[in-house]
């Protein structure tokens, strides 16, 4: 042990400086967290397990990136892994049979004309003031909330994180054209959540 | 009904369409045929419209909490420290 300790110093031998890590980076990782998952505990909680994570694999940090980025792509995968769960989770619900009868509201299941009641009106904010736009950004994220667990993570990936397509369906194990589905299945909902909520 | 012409009433498949156009290429085809559907089709070009804007908002969203940031409360971060310091400590 102690030939060990000589031969490998965690703070001095690695381009990484743990003991500042939490005033460094705490704040930015659980800020990434929070804007992902919506949930205050859960973020905290994976900030911690990042930087845990990374004090056991620190000997792996290449110096190729920085720190943050190293620190960052930890909580990604860790987030991901959330997502992961979370979907599969709601595969074996059934909230996914209720979530398909609410789509099938939208359109006339022979010709696929919208149905009246969900045909899409404007919603009258593009000319608005800034702050018209945040208290519909607000209602937005609660929209957003409200859906199915495996649908706001495909969205989220999607949009949030830019990831390929090919990556989400493999981390999620959805099909392709499964994705394309929950892709344009989420849209709808949201944009008729906002229509509801706007007024 | 040919073809064009079922897209041409075809919201269902036209929402698809547009979705699938903001985050991939569409065929030649299906280029075609959402641009003939939107051509007749009103309802469709407002949501258009609305997708368009919201993947705006989600994107600005996101890139306004990079700027706003989040904070930990300092006790939190205190006995986030510590445990690290531990950590290292045992090595």
């Amino acid at each position: 042990m102690q030939a060990e300790n000589k031969d490998f110093n965690i703070t001095t031998d690695l381009p990484i400086n743990p003991h500042q890590w939490v005033s460094r980076y705490a704040d930015y990782l659980y800020t990434y967290a929070l804007s992902r998952l919506t949930d205050e505990e859960l973020a905290r909680d994976l900030v911690q397990e990042t930087f845990l994570a990374a004090l056991e694999r620190a000997d792996q940090f290449k110096g190729s990136s920085t720190e943050k980025t190293w620190l960052t792509a930890i909580l990604k995968y860790k987030i991901v892994d959330v997502y992961r769960k979370k979907s599969s989770q709601f595969l074996h619900s059934t909230d996914s049979v209720s979530a398909e009868k609410q789509q099938e509201d939208f359109f006339d299941p022979d010709d696929g004309h919208w149905n009246v009641a969900h045909r899409p009106q404007a919603f009258g904010i593009e000319d608005q003031d800034p702050f018209t736009q945040s208290e519909f950004t607000h209602i937005l994220q609660l929209c957003m909330k409200k859906l199915p667990a495996l649908w706001l993570s495909v969205f989220t990936m999607k949009h949030m994180d830019e990831e390929e397509t090919d990556a989400i369906c493999t981390a999620l194990k959805v099909t392709p054209s499964n994705f394309w589905v929950i892709i344009h299945r989420t849209k709808v909902n949201l944009r008729a959540c906002l229509q509801k909520n706007w007024s | 009904m040919g073809p064009l012409k079922k897209i041409q009433y075809n919201c269902r498949k036209a929402t698809f369409l547009i979705e699938k156009k903001q985050l991939a290429s569409l065929t030649l085809r299906e280029k075609l045929e959402l641009r003939i559907h939107l051509a007749g089709c009103s309802i469709c070009r407002t949501f258009q419209k609305q997708s368009i804007l919201i993947n705006r908002m989600v994107k600005d969203m996101f890139t306004n909490s990079q700027h706003q940031q989040f904070t930990l409360d300092d006790d939190y971060k205190k006995q986030l420290q510590d445990k690290i310091d531990q950590q290292l400590n045992k090595n």
